[in-house]
């Protein structure tokens, strides 16, 4: 096996071990879904038009409550620095945990966001859309918000902090998601969005560990 | 030139003439860019109200030009380790979030007449909230960070993650805004410019980003200032 | 493989303090440094500049193996095992699970982990969750790590403190066959160490 393997396995475990962790992940979708008829009336007219974009909101805002478990806990019990001492630099370590994140809870989100979105009233045909987007999207949120989550180490402050910092760099992935969903559900073009939502993903996937390492190196001098 | 003023000596003696008289320029450019958009003509459209875009637009100017000083003064500090830089970088944030918040608010007023609402998500207010947002978190995280070393790399890295993804917000934003163009009662970008505007525009806006110079000058020299006072207490305790 | 480390005029500021200055230093195979001094003199901060995490404000640190000199990162993340304050052991997993995870993370192939454990007497709480275990027997478990996967340089903060005299003279005995197998060690401690060593004194 190999060291990123055997971190991603661990990470993974880590993950769904103390408290289930896509379990929380999905009861907070849940109880954030059903927010929103809550406050703002059930009236299916209504709700079919933001069903979309709300469950990704949600989704979004379910992505940042791991956040700041990524780092923080290895920093607290010295685990970050014999971490940095492994066969793995750590941008490969950063990209590791934010994988094994993703994993963890932002594909069990995925595949439940559509499941929200048409309990909001959104088409039954718009699932997949709706699981494709969420699935590229929680990957964009896993490692911009691993971005956060890293430069908010050092304050030992996490929570609301990494929230602030990180959700206007989401603005990008929750526009282009949020579109080709819309546009789907409109019988609009919708592959133009979903090219850049997955390009942002990707430039994501490859930029951000190297701000994480450099975040982490900070928090560890 | 940028190189010869990170020597801390010769900054302060630089700025010490400066920002006074950048001050004094920006106060004529904006006086006079006021004074030449009252003078002009009343819009067509909008009537008197079209006065409030001189206030406006060049804050909304003054605060994307800040965040990239932000950015530029960060890159450096970590670059080069220059101390006076993340100064710089540590005074230009609250004057950004300032500027932008300016934009935001004389935003809304002058939205108000025009469009009905004291607030629409257009591209620019909303790109403007964007920056006014990542403002916000650059000060938020110096805050919460108590080592003063670590405060500064930790947001400056975060300033330049905010500044590779201010043109993708910037591009994100104005997208959104064609995308969703049929359902809006406005124009994307706002009004046309008409050419009457463009001299007290230009003046306001040269005036405000003098403005921004001045005033960063002065909170930079009085962050070199606390930091050198912090540092002779903590010797004459530790003495 | 480490042979030698070496600090030349390494001087370390933390904060606005200078903790030191113009620091020389050599380890060769087998040798052994105490690191002494009163508290805030800067001994976690010297293994911390010979771990990588703090950048030294002066001077240079070089590793060598029997070739000539090794590029530093390469050293720290293929040769260097360290054991500070934390254990580094999640509260949740068993003893075994993470001494595993440990050693397969620093590059043995995880068969070393049984003898380990005894060698350091927690092979029957190995089995335990971290969170049901002593602190004692927490720091053995970490201890263990040297062991299960071996590496050259040791670089020990305070390592000893929650270990029994009984332990500590076991541990000793660990220390000095790492040593006699050509192994290096940069140990700080209030206590003197269980094997022979040289003493570097700082805040002096």
């Amino acid at each position: 096996m190999t060291t990123a393997g055997l971190l991603f396995r661990r990470e993974l475990a880590l993950a769904w071990g103390g408290g289930g962790g896509p379990l929380m992940a999905l009861a907070f979708l849940a109880a954030v879904t059903a927010a929103l008829p809550l406050t703002a009336g059930p009236s299916p007219a209504g709700l079919a038009g933001v069903a979309g974009g709300a469950t990704f909101v949600s989704l979004a805002l379910s992505s940042l409550l791991s956040l700041d478990r990524l780092f923080e806990r290895d920093l607290e019990d010295g685990s970050l620095e014999l971490l940095a001492l492994g066969p793995l630099p750590l941008e490969g370590v950063a990209a590791v945990k934010c994988a094994a994140q993703w994993t963890a809870t932002g594909a069990p989100l995925a595949l439940a966001a559509p499941i929200a979105a048409v309990a909001l009233g959104a088409p039954i045909l718009a699932a997949p859309i709706i699981a494709a987007v969420s699935a590229l999207g929680g990957l964009a949120f896993a490692f911009v918000g691993g971005a956060g989550a890293a430069v908010a180490l050092a304050s030992r402050r996490g929570g609301v902090l990494i929230a602030v910092i990180v959700l206007p760099l989401l603005i990008p992935p929750m526009i282009f998601g949020g579109a080709a969903i819309w546009a789907f559900t409109e019988k609009l073009p919708w592959t133009t969005s979903f090219a850049l939502l997955a390009a942002y993903s990707l430039a994501a996937l490859g930029l951000a560990p190297f701000a994480m390492a450099a975040a982490c190196k900070n928090a560890l001098s | 030139m940028i190189a010869a003023l990170a020597n801390p000596h010769r900054f302060m003696a630089f700025s010490r003439w400066a920002a006074p008289i950048l001050g004094a320029l920006a106060a004529i450019l904006i006086c006079a860019g006021l004074a030449l958009g009252f003078a002009a003509p009343p819009d067509y459209q909008q009537g008197e109200t079209v006065r409030i875009m001189f206030i406006h637009v060049p804050a909304a100017w003054a605060a994307m030009i800040a965040y990239g000083c932000l950015g530029i003064a960060s890159f450096s500090y970590l670059v080069f380790r220059h101390a006076l830089a993340d100064a710089a970088a540590k005074a230009a944030a609250p004057l950004g979030a300032a500027f932008t918040l300016m934009a935001l608010v004389t935003g809304s007023f002058w939205g108000r007449p025009m469009w009905g609402a004291w607030w629409v998500w257009d591209a620019r207010l909303t790109s403007v909230l964007a920056l006014f947002l990542l403002f916000v978190g650059y000060i938020a995280l110096r805050a919460a960070i108590d080592d003063e070393a670590k405060a500064a790399r930790a947001a400056a890295i975060l300033a330049l993650v905010g500044l590779i993804n201010l043109p993708i917000i910037k591009f994100s934003v104005d997208w959104w805004n064609t995308l969703h163009q049929g359902e809006s009662i406005f124009r994307a970008g706002g009004p046309t410019l008409a050419p009457v505007y463009l001299a007290p525009l230009a003046l306001a806006g040269f005036g405000y980003i003098a403005a921004f110079a001045s005033l960063w000058l002065v909170r930079t020299r009085a962050e070199v200032w606390r930091r050198r006072s912090a540092n002779l207490a903590l010797q004459a305790a530790t003495r | 493989m480490i042979t030698a480390l070496r600090l030349r005029s390494v001087g370390v500021r933390r904060g606005e303090r200078l903790l030191f200055d113009g620091l020389d230093l050599d380890l060769g195979g087998g040798d052994a440094v105490a690191l002494v001094g009163p508290n805030g003199s800067g001994k976690t901060s010297l293994l911390r500049v010979v771990a990588g995490f703090i950048a030294p404000l002066c001077g240079a640190v070089t590793f060598e193996d029997g070739k000539g000199p090794v590029e530093p990162a390469e050293a720290r993340r293929a040769d260097c095992h360290m054991v500070g304050h934390q254990d580094g052991l999640k509260a949740g997993r068993t003893a075994r699970e993470e001494l595993r995870f440990w050693s397969l993370w620093t590059g043995s192939d995880g068969r070393g982990v049984a003898a380990a454990a005894e060698r350091l007497g927690v092979e029957r709480i190995l089995d335990l969750e971290v969170r049901q275990l002593s602190a004692g027997q927490r720091r053995r478990v970490a201890l263990a790590r040297l062991i299960a996967a071996p590496r050259s340089l040791w670089l020990l903060d305070e390592a000893l403190a929650p270990l029994d005299a009984a332990c500590r003279a076991l541990f000793g005995e660990i220390m000095t066959g790492h040593l006699q197998a050509g192994g290096l060690i940069l140990a700080a401690a209030h206590d003197p160490l269980p094997t022979p060593a040289r003493r570097l004194e700082l805040g002096a």
